[in-house]
């Protein structure tokens, strides 16, 4: 049955691109085709209902997601901190499906044939498309850090930089470790996924060991030179909450793990803790790394910031944490959202013959908890320069908190509730 | 012969021009980088406390946006933001807000 369904749906795909390449000849006309979608996060599902709700159906979009729900990053150091649970960041697929009839698919894509323009399933079988979006977020460079590099070590020393299981795993890590234990967040250099997201983490732990294990301490291993967003704010609230509690450490990178001691290798020292959380470098997600898309460092996806298409494989976009960054841009979910909104737009332009947007603009808010309530955040705003061919922070826009407040925590809720209502409701 | 350069050049142009045209979705474009806190097509959440732009009054739209620029209206995040669009992308915002239901 469900085969049945999946050939049918491909032929009214087929059918629809057909439809597309003569409108593409004709220069013109209403879009229409099939768009595979592969990932749906931040970037992943905003696309795909983008590209229902402004096709007004007429483009046919498949989703393929290898877990069964989302489960948002932004909001899970609060589940971490023990302020939030995982219910409150965990939301169906349901709404892409029934709203906005978009087949949700949960699969893992294992190849993609840029030819063909088809790609293949774990699950076997596989599908064709007129565009295909890769927004598989990152996967992490275990091979960095050898100790770490097999399924037992990351069992026991966590990374929970992607929300889920690891999320649940190391709020059980803290709460079973005893007063007066140390906690340690171990940073990789940037660029990483969610530049203040260790911080904020930071402060989340020690204000749990504040009011739970006041004899416990948080120790940051930051590989970076210095605190890489907000740093002000940060190393203020760290001062007028934390002190005593949280240390800072720069030029701090993990090279290695000694796992049955809970051990962090330094260059030129160790650190031990009760609980060892490193975040490994990263970089783009397995299936946009090896289809043959030009990358920048080995890493991250060179893209075409007028439509989000790989710059060397046309028809292959690529949104999100996985791409090499415009500058200044950070690697977010809120600009993961801002990168399916362009590549929306510009998917229905090609379908219908026509240039993408030439002046797109993408922007960026984030919110950092300090504390249970109040928040700090950093925006900015990004315009298309024709020059540089890319998108450039506008100077004079965007900006910090002026101070920690409570204000920004009700906001930090509220951007929560709309940009999740953004892309799956 | 001398003609085809001259109209490669002509052709060189129009397509030059056609490329920098204004896109006609350009206001929706534009209004859909607010949606992250202000709601897709300006319908916030309700009870999330941020402002649904649906509907409202193109006027009172872009008052609301010079204030938050020149410092009158005092924000958090709003006054930084307003600031990274031209004066044309904010009517184009404005515009597409309220004409949403």
């Amino acid at each position: 049955m469900m085969l049945m369904k999946r050939r049918d749906f491909l032929k009214v795909g087929a059918a629809a691109g057909a439809m597309a390449s003569l409108y593409g000849c004709a220069g013109g006309g209403k879009a229409s085709g099939h768009v595979v979608v592969v990932g749906g996060g931040y970037g992943g599902a905003t696309i795909a209902k983008y590209l229902r709700m402004w096709s007004e159906g007429s483009v046919q979009v498949t989703l393929i997601e290898r877990n069964p729900t989302f489960i948002s990053c932004p909001i899970s150091n609060l589940v971490i901190g023990g302020q939030k649970t995982m219910e409150d960041i965990t939301i169906s697929y349901d709404g892409l499906k029934n709203k906005w009839g978009v087949r949700v698919i949960q699969d893992d894509v294992v190849a993609v044939n840029t030819e063909k323009r088809s790609i293949s399933l774990a699950k076997g079988g596989g599908m064709n498309y007129d565009r295909l979006v890769l927004s598989p977020g990152v996967d992490f460079m275990f091979d960095q850090i050898p100790g770490l590099n097999n399924a037992d070590a990351q069992s026991k020393i966590l990374h929970a930089w992607k929300a889920g299981a690891q999320t649940v795993a190391l709020r059980k890590q803290l709460e079973n470790m005893k007063d007066g234990g140390t906690y340690a967040i171990a940073i990789p250099k940037a660029p990483y996924r969610c530049p203040p997201g260790p911080y904020e983490r930071a402060c989340l732990v020690a204000n749990y060991f504040k009011q739970n294990k006041p004899k416990s301490k948080v120790v940051i291993l930051d590989a970076n030179e210095d605190v890489t967003s907000k740093k002000g704010l940060f190393t203020k609230a760290w001062s007028d909450l934390y002190k005593g509690i949280i240390e800072y450490r720069n030029n701090s990178e993990v090279k290695d793990v000694d796992v049955a001691n809970n051990t962090a290798i330094l260059e030129f020292d160790k650190f031990k803790a009760d609980v060892l959380n490193i975040i490994p470098p990263h970089r783009a997600g397995d299936i946009a790394a090896k289809s043959g898309l030009k990358l920048i460092n080995n890493r991250w996806v060179d893209v075409n910031w007028l439509s989000m298409e790989s710059t060397n494989t046309p028809g292959v976009h690529v949104l999100g944490d996985a791409i090499f960054p415009a500058p200044t841009m950070p690697k977010s979910g809120h600009m993961a959202n801002q990168h399916g909104k362009l590549a929306a737009a510009a998917i229905l332009n090609q379908l219908a013959g026509q240039e993408p947007n030439p002046t797109p603009v993408v922007m960026n808010t984030c919110y950092s908890f300090v504390d249970a309530k109040n928040v700090i955040h950093v925006a900015s705003v990004h315009q298309y320069d024709e020059v540089t061919k890319t998108v450039q922070p506008v100077k004079g826009a965007g900006g910090v908190s002026m101070a920690r407040n409570e204000i920004e925590g009700k906001a930090a809720i509220g951007w929560a509730r709309n940009i999740w209502a953004d892309m799956l409701t | 012969m001398k003609l085809l350069p001259a109209i490669a050049a002509l052709s060189l142009v129009a397509v030059t021009s056609a490329a920098h045209a204004a896109d006609p979705n350009l206001g929706r474009n534009l209004a859909a980088t607010c949606a992250n806190c202000h709601g897709t097509n300006g319908n916030a959440v309700e009870g999330a406390g941020m402002d649904s732009l649906a509907g409202m009054d193109k006027a009172k739209i872009l008052r609301k946006l010079a204030d938050y620029k020149s410092g009158d209206k005092p924000a958090t995040i709003m006054h930084q933001i307003s600031k990274g669009y031209t004066e044309a992308q904010l009517d184009l915002i404005a515009g597409y807000f309220a004409a949403q239901k």
